[in-house]
């Protein structure tokens, strides 16, 4: 169907159709040269429909044909997602960028998965069974994984297995399989399947509680705000602070199957590091390129807004499917608030009644939509996949008080606000210690972990009387805790994201330092002088700083180990004296 | 033929709206009549009603005025006659010399696939400690000057400008006071670079919109001179009266304002200018360093607030020097670790130890008795604001890096100053280091 443009207003394009619309149904705005630009019907009013348009929509005219389709936007699933860089609406970079060049022209689009390219398949259903909704019906090689080619998600009332293709090698388009439902009615299936972005895919015997830690190797979250597969934190804070970062850190040694980077409205160049070092990492658990486990959506902020509304979505969805197949998946998204502004703008064009800060009123509700495709299933094959989803929030101002950032703490499950104080005195990664939460429980039993969480508020409360009263005014038991504090902070909750060993610390390990530093901490120093506790707790601190740098078991570690040890016994020596 | 529209329906603040039809979106007209003639754009199509922002604003213009489209975006001329030369905002000479005639290209075109960017791995070295030792600049990085007014952040901005060995230097002004014009003319002059520079200059007194045009006319410029494989350094000053520009026509426009008056789309508007900045794959690159005047002196003003989310790190530039806190350069770590072993440890030490001094300045100031740990801290604070962080000191890095170990060892104990040890057996000066020992 065929409409025409009456209305262009920055990104947004009203047009009049002479019939039926479907809301959320893309459609394209016919530019007078030929490009045909992608949109979206995001509001009908009579005739006139309001469509969101993904492209820079310079040169449309009044008049203008409008193509409608009867699709929502939707992704393409199946094998060959994996390893791959897509913008917000999955338009291969790489493949782009060999078509048109430098540059991202207005009007081109290219298939989600590789076309001409042949997986090996092996049948695992048998002919005549019935077929659920997303059923597998085989297995083809994707990088490390089997990757399940399953039955349509979409699938309603009963199906069977009329046919299925013997192993060999096709390509995402052929048929493998026909199935056939009571009525005789037939479909040919093929490797490939699209799915609307905005409609949630989870198809599964029921939803868990997710328990299981998820390791993200970063001291501070792992002990102290703990994440779990199938949960959802957030990761609010102000500019340079390191929500990027983190985030970095996370896709590379986070323990989970796959990663999904949705680069939403940040910087062109945050995502080109990541693409241009991630063929080079082996993942340390398979041995394989890191890229192999990841995809990356990447709608940075110069391009186009409406996509990167959509971004996030797409993500979700590529994020969902291979959850289905029982995998492990972690979706990072950086920003979500770049997400909420897209959002913001979209709403002022349609001059809908504005919220707080000009947000649209619905904005609680799709960021609680959002979050909620997180999640841990078991599925009807019995195995159990999940979904955790990680989003950083930009609050303006660095105010956390503000409507996105408000938003997502009433849904997500952990929360590790970053503090400009921190940040500023590179006490990184600068999640606050005292601010944050979660509602997980991690590796560390959490008897523990309170104990010394208990310490860090201590030790804030001798700093900061310690500003009034001075150092002369605190007793020397006050004044230990507050070094106990720091020397629990600065060697433990603190590290260094570019040191090789440092960057990553694993459960195990984590483990082992967290009981040495409790050890250290709990230790009833007896010094004579704060002169002494400070030169006692700087060693101890050196110490440890430098245990963090050795690689694990190497002889700088045990050695170091050694010395810990030492002063240990130096210093429960001379308490022992001392009684 | 040309055709003229002169149904004028509406003139509003810089909008004027006529009658007209086949028009395309962002397309760019001329309005004339008595007053003269101005560009216009394109900025709102509805059925026959086109509306069209006016560079030179509406003052004077009448509903008997003419407007003829031009059935292309605004564009600019391009070629190696244009360095050296001055303009104005809406890209006419500003120095009595003719019009540029070349090739025209479009502005404000579309963002860079990311495939096609590089890492950038080039260290752009400026002789200023603070920014070589602890946030090194690094070619093809965005990166804002927040200053108050008042701060020399103009000659900084020429000073990084000279030092930076770039084949084309762009300068785009936005309000800019013809004196402050007539000041990176004279550095431009002195430093030998005018012939290989192109300014865009909007001053204070010509109309509002032209200040919108001078970032993409200046990007557009640059990034094709990158293309042809140059290192190119755009200066934009003041980015703030960008954005007040913004909030001026947004207003006009009727937009609901999202904070302060500035409309929701700011970050989007002013990353999509930052983000043209580039280390092209295969070609050349282009570093912008802009200027951030902060109303108030308030970080969280919505201007610097959202150039902080997309630039690359930001100086803060207050009583005439660089702060190290707030001050980050986010592309340094692509560069320190691999000018000397000791770059980052210094780095993150001596910032380190000059935050604890100023805790303890800070209780000093209250009264409090000071240890002896705050007296060395105290005499390191002294040491490191003059002879490091002062911005008349130039000196290149090494000899920088140098003048740190010098005043850390003259205050510290190895232990004390939080670097791992091997760093510190090769780096800790050794005269010092056996003086203590006897
Ligand atoms: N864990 C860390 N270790 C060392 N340096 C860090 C760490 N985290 C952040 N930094 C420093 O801070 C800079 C900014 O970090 P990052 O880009 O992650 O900030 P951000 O919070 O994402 O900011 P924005 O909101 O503007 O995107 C980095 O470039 C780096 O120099
Ligand atoms: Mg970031």
């Amino acid at each position: 169907m065929t409409g025409r443009i009456v209305a262009v207003y920055g990104n947004m394009v009203i047009a009049e159709a002479p019939g039926q619309v479907v809301k959320n149904s893309v459609g394209y705005c016919c530019r007078s040269d030929g490009a045909r630009l992608l949109c979206e019907v995001i509001r009908i009013r009579g005739r006139l429909t309001d469509l969101q348009v993904f492209e820079e929509t310079r040169g449309l005219k009044v008049g203008d044909p409008v193509e409608f389709q009867k699709a929502l936007l939707s992704v393409t699933l199946g094998p060959g997602l994996l390893g791959q860089i897509f913008d917000g609406l999955q338009n291969p970079l790489p493949q782009l960028a060999e078509k048109v060049g430098f540059f991202l022209e207005p009007g081109q689009y290219l298939p989600g998965l590789p076309l001409d390219r042949k997986w090996q398949f092996t049948p695992t259903a048998e002919v005549g069974q019935s077929v659920r909704p997303g059923q597998q019906l085989g297995t083809v090689p994707e990088g490390i994984f089997a990757h399940q080619i399953m039955a349509p998600f979409g699938l309603r009332e009963s199906w069977r297995l009329e046919s299925l293709s013997p192993a060999g090698e096709y390509t995402v388009d052929q048929e493998i399989a026909t199935i056939i439902n009571d009525s005789g009615e037939k479909r040919s299936v093929t490797m490939q399947q699209d799915w609307p972005v905005k409609v949630p895919l989870s198809v599964a015997r029921r939803r868990l509680m997710p328990t299981d830690p998820l390791v993200t190797q970063v001291r501070i979250i792992d002990t102290m705000f703990p994440i779990v597969r199938g949960g959802t934190y957030c990761i609010p804070g102000p500019f340079g602070a390191g929500k990027t970062v983190l985030q970095q850190l996370t896709s590379r040694y986070a323990e989970v199957d796959v990663v999904i980077i949705a680069a939403c409205g940040e910087r062109a160049g945050e995502v080109v590091e990541t693409i241009r070092e991630f063929p080079t990492l082996t993942d340390p658990r398979t041995g394989k390129p890191l890229m192999e486990r990841t995809i990356i959506i990447c709608n940075t902020s110069a391009m186009p807004v409406a996509a990167r509304e959509a971004s996030v979505y797409t993500a979700a969805t590529l994020g969902e499917y291979y959850r289905q197949m029982g995998l492990n998946v972690l979706l990072l998204a950086d920003s979500t608030s770049r997400w909420a502004q897209a959002m913001r703008e979209i709403s002022g064009r349609l001059e809908e009644i504005p919220g707080d800060e000009a947000f649209p009123a619905y904005l609680e509700s799709r960021i609680a939509g959002f979050y909620e495709r997180a999640g841990q299933l078991e599925l009807h094959s019995g195995e159990i996949g999940s979904l955790t989803i990680g989003g950083t929030v930009s609050p303006a101002g660095g105010n956390f008080e503000e409507p996105v950032t408000q938003g997502t703490l009433k849904v997500v499950g952990a929360f590790h606000g970053l503090s400009r104080a921190r940040s500023d005195a590179r006490r990184y990664p600068a999640i606050d210690p005292l601010e944050s939460w979660t509602k997980y429980k991690g590796i560390i039993e959490p008897e523990k972990v309170a104990r010394l969480r208990q310490l860090l508020r201590r030790g804030n409360e001798v700093q900061q009387m310690m500003t009034v009263v001075g150092e002369e005014g605190t007793s020397i038991e006050d004044f230990t805790t507050a070094l106990k504090a720091d020397f629990f902070d600065s060697v433990y909750l603190q590290q260094n994201a570019f040191d090789k060993v440092d960057a990553a610390t694993p459960a195990d390990r984590q483990k082992f330092v967290f009981d040495r530093v409790l050890g250290v901490c709990e230790t009833p120093f007896e010094f004579a002088t704060k002169d002494n506790a400070r030169r006692a707790m700087v060693e101890v601190s050196d110490l440890f700083r430098n245990w963090n740098f050795a690689a694990q078991d190497s002889d700088e570690y045990k050695r170091i180990l050694g010395d810990i040890e030492g002063f240990m016994e130096k210093h429960s020596a001379a308490e022992a004296a001392n009684v | 033929m040309r055709k003229y529209y002169d149904h004028i329906t509406r003139i509003a603040g810089n909008v004027v709206t006529v009658t007209a039809s086949g028009i395309g979106y962002d397309e760019l007209a001329i309005l004339s009549g008595e007053k003269g003639s101005s560009l216009a754009q394109v900025i709102h199509l509805e059925s026959d009603q086109v509306s069209l922002q006016v560079f030179s604003g509406t003052e004077g213009v009448s509903t008997g005025d003419r407007v003829r489209f031009l059935a292309r975006p605004m564009q600019v001329p391009f070629s190696d006659q244009l360095l050296g030369r001055v303009f104005d905002g809406s890209g006419r000479p500003r120095d009595d010399r003719p019009q540029v005639e070349a090739e025209m290209i479009n502005i404000g075109g579309p963002a860079v696939n990311p495939i096609r960017r590089r890492m950038p791995d080039q260290m752009v070295h400026t002789g200023i400690p603070m920014i070589d030792i602890f946030n090194s600049l690094v070619e093809s990085q965005k990166l804002p000057i927040f200053s108050v007014a008042g701060e020399p952040y103009n000659e900084l901005l020429a000073r990084v400008g000279l030092q930076a060995k770039a084949d084309v230097i762009i300068l785009g002004g936005m309000g800019l006071r013809h004196d402050d014009y007539l000041k990176f003319r004279t550095a431009f002059e002195e430093g030998g670079v005018l012939g290989r520079s192109i300014m865009f200059v909007h001053t204070a007194a010509d109309p509002v919109v032209e200040a919108l045009i001078v970032p993409d006319l200046c990007l557009a410029v640059g990034e094709q001179f990158a293309l042809q494989g140059k290192k190119v350094l755009v200066l934009l000053t003041d980015m703030t009266a960008f954005a007040d520009a913004l909030k001026e026509i947004a207003i006009i426009m009727e937009q609901i304002p999202s904070n302060r008056g500035y409309p929701g789309d700011l970050y989007t508007q002013m990353a999509r200018r930052y983000e043209k900045a580039v280390d092209f794959d295969g070609a050349g690159s282009m570093t912008t360093l802009a200027c951030v005047t902060m109303p108030g002196d308030d970080v969280t003003h919505p201007v610097p607030d959202n150039t902080g989310y997309i630039t690359e790190g930001q100086f803060y530039l207050r009583n005439g020097r660089i702060e190290p806190f707030g001050s980050l350069s986010r592309l340094k770590q692509q560069v320190n670790g691999k000018t000397r072993d000791d770059h980052r440890a210094i780095m993150d030490s001596c910032i380190q130890l000059y935050a604890q001094c100023r805790e303890s300045r800070e209780k000093r100031d209250m009264g409090f008795e000071m240890s002896e740990w705050d007296d060395r801290l105290l005499k390191y604070g002294e040491r490191f604001e003059k002879q490091i962080m002062d911005l008349s000191v130039n000196i290149p890095l090494f000899e920088a890096l140098d003048r740190c170990w010098e005043i850390l060892a003259d205050c510290f104990e190895p232990a004390e100053i939080g670097i791992r040890r091997s760093i510190i057996e090769a780096h800790w000066p050794k005269e010092l280091a056996t003086e203590d020992a006897a």
